[in-house]
Formats: C-alpha cells, structure tokens, sequence
C-alpha cells in the first residue's frame, strides 16, 4: 500500500525544504552587540547590493539540520562495508580531546614560545607514525589521501632533479586495479602515467611490471595491501626491481589498516606512502572531509619533505616554514596541516597501543575473511579460490555480480537493495579490473553477530534473485528517504545552487507534468 | 580494547568457519621476512583516564588565543562559533557518515552541501561555487591550474598582495605542471600592479582582497586588464566575513574567486582543518575542481539531490582529471553553512560591522604609540604597522606580556624586507580593554 | 557509402571527400544516457588515433578517437547546443560528432567494414 501524507512526513522522517524556501535575510539566530556605526574605512568599496542570504533562529536552525541529519546514513548507525573506506568506529574521546583549549583555541602563526605542546604533539604523532611504519621521515602537513599522494610524488620528483634525472624519468607505472588519485596525483606532479596489467588473481602482473622498466621510469604507485583486498605477494621484489632501475616506490596507504602494527612498509622496501588518519587512525569521515594525509618518507626521499619542519633548538622547539637553505620541494598548504586530525589521530593511537593496533590488523582481516567465507557459496568471489578451498583475502572481500547478472540484477540492484534493507552497500563498480565489483570493508569495530546479520541478509538476496524476484531489486530503494535519483537529468541540465524565482517547488511540478 | 569487540571465542569460531586454523593463516601471502615478531616499541593500550591525562598535558603547554590579548589573523581568524555549530556537527550522522555516494541514504549531507554552494555563490557574488576545497591555499592553487587549462597558458602572476604561504602552495603544485609562476615583490596597496604582466603568455593574474596587509582594492579595472589579455583575473581571499560589508570580487568582475572560509563556523584549531570556498563562472564549470551537488528528481518525481558533473573527478577521469582532490571539507563546510544559516544577511552584516569597528579602533590606539605607523589605509578588520625595530621582536616581546600582538611580515616572508611590519586584526571577539592593553604593552616594548 | 568502424567503435562514413564521424550504436547502447560532449573546432587538426573529443554519460567519460587523420570541417551543432540525446536517439545518424576533411585516404580502408565490426562487437 502506497501512502501519501498531507505533511509530506514519514513518520519519524521530516520533509525539509531548503533554507532558502523558509529562510528571511531579515531573521538571524545569532545576538550580537549593537554596532557604533563608525565611519567605514572603506574606500569606497561598501557593498552595493544585497546577499539575499537566508537566516533562521536558533530553534529553526537546529530543526532544520536535525532534520537533515536523519536523511543519513551513518557508522553509528550501523554496518558501513565501503570497501576501501575503512569506516571504522570513531571514538568519541577523540572529539573531546580536540575541543581542548589548548589545541582548537591556538593560532598557527602564534610565536613559539606559546605552542610548544602543540609542536610536541606533532612530533609526537610523527615518531608514532614513523615507528609503525619502519620509516625515518614523515611530511603531516598533507591535507587528505590524493593530497599525501601528491606530496610522495613530489619528493620523488624533487630527488629525481637532485640526481639530474629530473627531465629523463617521467614515467610512472601504475596498475590498473588502482585508485582514480593515483593516476590524476602522478600526472598533476608532471608525471607520464603508464598503466600496468593485473595477474589472473589479482596481484600486479611482475612479468609485464619488468617489461616495461627502463630508464625513463620514476616510481611504481603500488596500492597494498591492494584494491582487490589482497596482499601483493611480490611487493618485496617489485620494490627491488624499481630500486634496480632507479626508480622509487610509492606506496598508496589507503588500506594501511590491514596491516598496522603487523607488517612495517619499510620492511618492503617502500619510499613514500600517505596514511590516511580518517582511515586507519578512526578521525571522522565526516560525510566527505575532512581528511589527513601524513606521507612517510623514506631515507633517499627524507631531505626533500616539504616545510614546515619542526626542528629542535635547546630544550624548545620550532617551525622550520622557508625552504631556504633547505632540498624541501615546496610547501603543501598555507600553516602546518590538519592539526584537529592529528589530536584526534594521536589520541586513537595512544587508547590502542601497539597491542591494540596489531589486534586492529588481526581482527580487520578476521572479519573480512569471515564474510568472504560465508558469501562465497552464494556470490561469485573472483579472487576467493575454488569452491572447497578459501584464499585469504586481507581487510576486504571482494565478490562480484557474475552469478546474479544473467538472472537479471547487476551490482547496483544489490546495492539499492540493500539500502532497503537498512544497509550502507559495499563499494560498487571499483576496482575497476574486476566487472561488476561488489568490495566489502567490515572494519575490526563490527562485532560478530552484525556479521552474521549482513551475510544473512545478502544470502537472503542471493536467493531472491534465484527465484527470480528481480522486481524487488529493480525498484530498490522503496524504504529509504529517497527513491533511486536521477543521475543524467542532474548531469544534463545541472543545477548547481537555488537563485530566487527558480524554486524546488517549480521543479517538482515539472515533473509532474 | 573497548573499541574491538570480537571476543576470543568469536575469533576462534569465525576462524572455524574459514577453515583456518590461526590468524597467521591469512596473512600467508605477506613474506615471512617483513612479519613483525614483536609488537613494534610504542606505548601499550590505554584507558580513557590515562590518554586523558596525556593530552591534556600537551594541550597545557600551549597558550590559548582566548587567554591573551589576541590580535593574530593573517589567514585564520578568532572568531565567536555559536554553540549550536559544534552541537550539529557532532551528530553521528553528520559525524559519521562517508561521502555521499549513495544519494538515496544520504540526503542530509547533499542537502546541506546544495545550501552551502548556494551561500558561498551569494556571498561572493558568483554564478557556482563547488562542495568545498581543503582551504583556502590549496583552493587558491587549484585555482591557478584551472585558469591553465581554460586558457591554455602556461604562467600565473600572483599580486605582492597575495598571502605568501599561498603563493608558495600554489608555487609548489604548478611548477610540478610545468607552469610558471611570477609571484610580484611584497606590496601593501599595489594589487594593480599584475596588469603591468600581462601578456600572451599569461593564463591568470592572481589579487587578494582584503590582501594580507588588509587593504581592500578595486578589482574592476584589474580584471579588465586581465581579460583584455586572453588572461583570467583570480581574486583570493582569507577574511570572507568581509563580503558581509565589502564589494565581493564577483562583483568586481572575478573569473575565479577562492580563499578561506574558516571564519565562519570554524576554530582556529591550530591551522587546520579548515574550508576552502571556490566559486566560478558557470561557463567555466566543467574546468572546475571538486566535487559539486546538483538537484535532481528520484523515481517519484520528489526533488533530492546528487553528486554530480563527477565525471570531472579522479575516480573516473583518472589521468585526464581536473584535479587530483577527493575529499572535500565536509564537517567544516558543515560548520560554514550552520553557522551562516544562523547569522543570515542581517546577522552577517552586523558581525562584520563589529570586526570593523574593533578594526578601526585598533588602528586607532596603535598609531597613537610613539614610533608606530599605521599602513594600510582601505581595510576591513585587519591592518598592517610599521613598528621601529625588527618586528618579530616586538611580537616575541608582547607575547611574554600576554598580548598576541599580530605576526611579523618577516615571518610570513622573510624576503619581503618589511622586517618592520607587523600585522595586527581585531574581530568582534576583541574587547575594548584587550585593545587598551595592546597598545600600553605595545608602548612598553617600544620604549 | 559504406561506413567503417574502429575497435575503439567510432565511425566514419565518406560523403564525397568529408568523412563523417561519430560513435556506433554500440558504443552509445554501453555508454548509457550521454550528459555532455565536447567537440573539437573547426579547423582543429588530428592524425589517427588522437584524443578528439569527449562523450560523457553521469558516470563514465570516453575519449573519442580521431579514426583518420584529417581536419575538422564541420562539428554537429546540434551536440553544440547540447542535444545531447540525439547521441543516443541516433548515434549513427542525427547524432554524428564532426565532418572531416581526410589526409590520408588509405586509413579509411584498413578499418572494418559493417560485417567485420559486428562480429568484433559479438566478441566482447
């Protein structure tokens, strides 16, 4: 039964226009001061016209946010299996430790005399970072994963021109099963990008890798453990190889948290690698940013950190922020990085420890493998062994749509399904080598019984296609706050901002016509 | 561990059903030579008491703005963030939520990203603005490489207005490109001279305004200049409270306007993180950088929105991409909408009415300290002073009197030779007596 | 007038001495409903092979590859004016990409012919 409502509510869900349709730039939840009305200092430059920007009183505005808020999803709300998104349980201690005073109440520029625990946290942070990832440099000031990618990149680049062989190496191999930023990272850093096959189970093709080494080539951009959720076996000889042939190795550490505190990627023979903090070190997602993005370095790529460095001087210590008189390649951002990450991050560390951090690993993988184990019988998992064998995946399982296409239900049936069923869907369509992936990213911080709880419902979905309910899949979601959006109207004729006059309620009667 | 809730019993059934026997079974492709025995030489877990304890031991050592007389801007800025802000963002759905790739589950983030473009495009005068950059600096860089690619031009000139460290990002991610950038020396109220650069080679003149010094300037011309040439006239910013009273540049005819919308809804937070507003002309959208939320319909003809114009984007463009960028600024942008929903046009003018006055008052109190001179002549709530000496002394001085008087030039630019220069900026969270005392503080390190 | 396709399924067909060119129904059946196009100007230059335009649907982008070389005569003004449907409703008709003035007449007769580009398409 379809039910239509005269509020246009569901129950506990509340339609919510837009500011803009409820908003009045005469309305305001803020009081302040009455101003003096002195002279303006000006020049002439007052502005002219109105903003025509919306305000809304308090109540209004928390209304209208809170009404928002429950239009998402959420990891506190339950199972986010995004795989390589690793949306981990974000502790809340992290969230008080960053209010501090003393860390959201300080200015990058105060002198240093009046930050000193600041610096120390860093460095702090750093010898942390440093020591689970066996590498002697760290460059924190990297605002997110693409933008560590970016600084990896440069150092390379940056030892490359040191070496003179600046303008002979500008190729740079990437496999195919990699990230969309690390092909857009190697050529923004003025690199050739040079695509790389993929072995039948889902490693990097070492044959086709040598093949195309030679003098030209600056770095391998390896993911690892990779985007198929499998550890590359051969990354030790892939390192020696790019090393032989004079190049470095970029490591992307997006799935870092298969590994922590198990594997060191300077024991692998890496050069660079970003950490993405909102990742592995559980600072928020925060429904698109912000992110951190440390880059390890390793003792060739060292020198050439960007600035700002910390240095010591007597017992205190300071910012390096000039590369004068320095081999940094630059600066990435104005300041020092993602300072409200790296309280959140270091706190995320101290509570585990290293003992925490390798159970991370442990149980990060357990539950991967464990719902891989229970999936297979009932999807096609292509890098998951024969029917009576298991090969270990890492901290991801991947599946894909194979067995269920034929019956009519792609990838992204299953996953509008699945909103249906209360459910954040696995990450779809990526990576790309796989057809029809489906790559599922439990995270240690999912207890047992919500395992089973998903592999029931996706078992239970497997059969619906078997009986050929496609229907059910087709017109998936019917119970989220949305039906299925149309992607193409919004690419075709974008809509971008609200302008006055052009109001949602005209774009709805549109439609109805 | 309270965060990991497999018990061993769970472990040992879960390996049950894999069919392994231990944990080191799924680890067997990782070679046997990188497998750490030991745990690695860090500290071992710790209770909430005890990380407490550590960091707010840390958090102790520093100086907080609101503990002094605080007059530091240059880029971030103290201002007052209504406790509804902090409340909202920290909702799990906010909180936790992952970018808004499922349209359907997600409403609540998209939404919200479609009024903050919306308010970004109003406030700057724009025709689009996209989801948010990671600041203002890397905004502005981005900025630079667009203006490359509209006009298929190779070399960026940047005003001796621009903030420096924003030059110097920009520096660092075009001339890994190949672009060349020409950043003009230092210069309080000489945004104009970019024009005097203008040639066939040139794909974007790059003012600031308010500039670093604080001077406000007439981009009209400039940008005529500029477009005249072939070129691109990008105007950046680090104050956007000041679009509240001053022209914004969309105004004054900006082809790209970008900077730091930290000010509105964000802590200072140590630098970072913070929110990179950037806006354009609609024109130019399909060269912009970023994400960007669109409306749209679903299958009931109900209005929603989407990502979209994400073929853009590296995660499907790959090596043709506009940017490398990913993420977006999500909480902060958040923060930004929150609190510019709450202040709304009236609320918005009345707070940037009250950074001027304390800004005028300001300069006012210190250019009646014997030997100090106040430079810039056309500002918002920021201005630059001369001060007899070497400025970084000065401000090391009025710290150890508790009063954060500014940053020295020589420490934004040691090259600028403005060793004498202070920048100093009030906003409405400066009280009269904090001004009062910087001035007497000030008198006493002078004299 | 026979048309000939490219593996990377473009089309050319000769009218006098302008080659049309476009995507095959193939290509737009996989590419979905197209969002944008971008064509390359007139009197733009491209040998075989070149990046020459691009056709985008809400989530994939393709490259369309110049499949002789030549010189850019005429682009469709109806994509220019953003019909983008057309390249859908008619790919291999209406919703043509450009008109080119070849250079090398010989690398039109190495492409495949209707027969040919069908059983390619069949084993994909």
């Amino acid at each position: 039964m379809k039910i239509e409502t005269t509020s246009g509510n569901r129950g506990l869900l509340q339609a919510e226009p837009l500011i803009f349709d409820t908003g009045h730039a005469t309305a305001t939840g803020v009081d302040l001061p009455e101003p003096k009305n002195t002279t303006n200092q000006f020049g002439g430059l007052a502005r002219k016209a109105a903003l025509d920007l919306p305000g809304l009183s308090e109540p209004e505005t928390m209304r209208h946010f809170v009404r928002l808020s429950q239009k998402n999803y959420a990891i506190d709300l339950g199972l986010f299996p995004l795989g390589s998104c690793t949306m981990k349980h974000n502790p809340r201690l992290n969230e008080r430790v960053a209010r501090f005073e003393g860390f959201a109440d300080i200015h990058p520029l105060q002198p240093m005399s009046t930050i000193q625990g600041a610096l120390e946290l860093m460095d702090e942070l750093a010898h942390w970072l440093m020591e689970l990832t066996g590498m002697p440099a760290v460059a924190l000031s990297p605002k997110a994963g693409a933008h560590g990618e970016f600084c990896g990149m440069l150092a390379i680049k940056a030892a490359l021109a040191a070496r003179g062989e600046g303008e002979k190496r500008k190729r740079v191999l990437v496999p195919s099963s990699a990230h969309g930023t690390n092909p857009a990272t190697a050529v923004a850093a003025g690199f050739i990008v040079d695509e790389v096959p993929g072995t039948e189970d889902g490693r990097v093709d070492l044959e086709a890798f040598k093949a195309k080494l030679g003098p030209d080539v600056a770095a391998v951009m390896v993911t690892n453990p990779n985007t198929c959720g499998l550890f590359e076996r051969d990354v030790k000889k892939i390192a020696d190889l790019i090393h032989e042939a004079g190049g470095y190795f970029y490591c992307d550490g997006a799935n870092y948290n298969a590994i922590v505190g198990r594997v060191r990627p300077g024991d692998l023979g890496v050069d660079a690698m970003h950490i993405n903090l909102h990742k592995t070190f559980s600072t928020p997602h925060g429904g698109g940013g912000p992110g951190a993005g440390p880059t390890v370095l390793s003792a060739a790529l060292a020198p050439f950190a960007p600035v700002p460095h910390i240095v010591k001087r007597g017992g205190a210590r300071e910012f390096r922020e000039h590369t004068a008189g320095t081999q940094a390649f630059g600066r990435m951002c104005a300041f020092h990085g993602q300072m409200g990450m790296f309280t959140r991050a270091l706190t995320y560390m101290l509570s585990h420890g290293s003992d925490g951090l390798r159970q991370v690993a442990e149980d990060a993988v357990l539950n991967a493998n464990y719902l891989l184990a229970r999936l297979k019988p009932h999807f096609n998992a292509p890098f998951g062994g024969p029917k009576n064998e298991h090969l270990p995946c890492m901290h991801e399982a991947l599946l894909d749509d194979s067995s269920i296409k034929p019956k009519g239900v792609e990838t992204i049936d299953m996953a509008k399904a699945l909103l249906d069923e209360g459910y954040h869907p696995f990450t779809t369509y990526f990576p790309l080598v796989v057809h029809g992936a489906m790559l599922i990213e439990p995270t240690e911080t999912e207890p047992k019984r919500e395992l089973d709880r998903f592999a029931d419902v996706m078992i239970a979905l497997a059969e619906r296609v078997n009986a050929g309910d496609v229907e059910f899949f087709k017109q998936a979601p019917i119970l989220a706050p949305m039906r299925r959006l149309d992607d193409t109207r919004a690419a075709r004729q974008p809509k971008l901002r609200w302008k006055r006059g052009e109001n949602g309620a005209d774009a709805t009667k549109h439609a109805a016509e | 561990m309270r965060y990991l809730p497999l018990t061993d019993t769970d472990r040992q059934q879960m390996l049950g059903v894999i069919g392994a026997k231990h944990i080191d079974d799924l680890f067997v492709d990782v070679p046997k030579s990188a497998v750490l025995k030991d745990l690695v030489d860090l500290p071992r877990a710790q209770g909430e008491i005890e990380v407490h304890r550590h960091m707010q031991k840390l958090a102790e050592k520093n100086t907080p703005a609101g503990r002094t007389a605080f007059f530091l801007g240059a880029g971030a800025y103290r201002h007052h963030v209504p406790a509804t802000v902090d409340h909202i963002i920290q909702r799990s759905e906010f909180l936790t939520a992952y970018t808004p790739y499922q349209p359907e589950i997600a409403q609540g983030t998209l939404q919200a990203l479609y009024e903050f473009q919306s308010q970004v495009a109003l406030l700057l005068d724009m025709e689009v603005a996209n989801a948010s950059m990671y600041d203002g600096s890397t905004a502005c860089a981005e900025a630079a490489m667009m203006a490359a690619r509209v006009t298929k031009r190779k070399k960026i000139v940047f005003s001796g207005g621009v903030h420096s460290h924003y030059v110097e990002t920009a520096r660092t991610a075009c001339e890994a490109l190949g672009l060349e950038i020409v950043a003009l020396p230092a210069a309080i109220d000489d945004e104009a001279a970019v024009t005097k650069r203008l040639g066939a080679d040139v794909a974007a003149v790059i003012v600031q305004s308010p500039n670093v010094f604080g001077t406000i300037t007439d981009l009209t011309k400039i940008g005529e200049a500029a477009r005249g040439a072939g070129a691109l006239m990008v105007a950046t910013f680090t104050e956007c409270v000041a679009f509240g009273l001053i022209e914004p540049s969309g105004a004054m005819g900006a082809d790209i306007v970008c900077g730091e919308g930290q000010s509105i809804g964000n802590a200072l937070n140590f630098g970072g993180p913070y929110v990179g507003l950037f806006a354009t002309k609609e024109k130019y959208v399909r060269q912009m950088p970023g994400r960007v939320a669109g409306e749209t319909l679903d299958a009931d003809g109900k209005r929603g929105f989407v990502l979209t114009l994400s073929t853009r984007e590296q995660h499907i463009r790959r090596e043709k991409a506009t940017s490398n960028i990913c993420t977006n600024s999500g909480l902060c942008q958040l923060a930004w909408t929150i609190h510019m929903t709450l202040l709304g046009e009236a609320g918005l003018k009345r707070l940037a009415q009250l950074n001027h006055e304390k800004a005028v008052a300001l300069a006012e109190a210190l250019a009646k300290v014997p030997g100090v001179e106040v430079l810039t002549k056309r500002y918002f709530n920021e201005i630059a002073i001369r001060v007899p000496g070497d400025a970084q002394r000065v401000v090391d001085a009025l710290a150890e009197q508790g009063v954060i008087g500014g940053v020295a030039m020589s420490r934004l630019n040691p090259r600028a030779g403005m060793d004498d220069v202070l920048i100093a900026c009030a906003t409405e969270m400066s009280t009269d007596e904090d001004i009062a005392a910087y001035a007497k503080a000030l008198k006493v390190v002078l004299s | 007038m026979t048309t000939r396709y490219t593996k990377d399924h473009e089309w050319v067909r000769m009218e006098g001495d302008i080659a049309t060119i476009g995507i095959s129904a193939y290509a737009a059946e996989q590419l979905g409903d197209v969002v944008y196009a971008e064509l390359p100007a007139v009197g733009a230059s491209f040998k075989q092979g070149d990046d020459m335009a691009v056709v985008e649907s809400a989530k994939t982008a393709s490259d369309v590859y110049a499949p002789i070389s030549g010189e850019i005569v005429e682009a469709n003004a109806e994509i220019a004016g953003e019909n983008w449907q057309i390249i859908n409703d008619a790919p291999q008709a209406g919703g043509w990409f450009v008109k080119v003035k070849p250079s090398n007449h010989g690398e039109l007769d190495a492409l495949m012919d209707e027969a040919a580009y069908a059983d390619y398409v069949k084993g994909l």
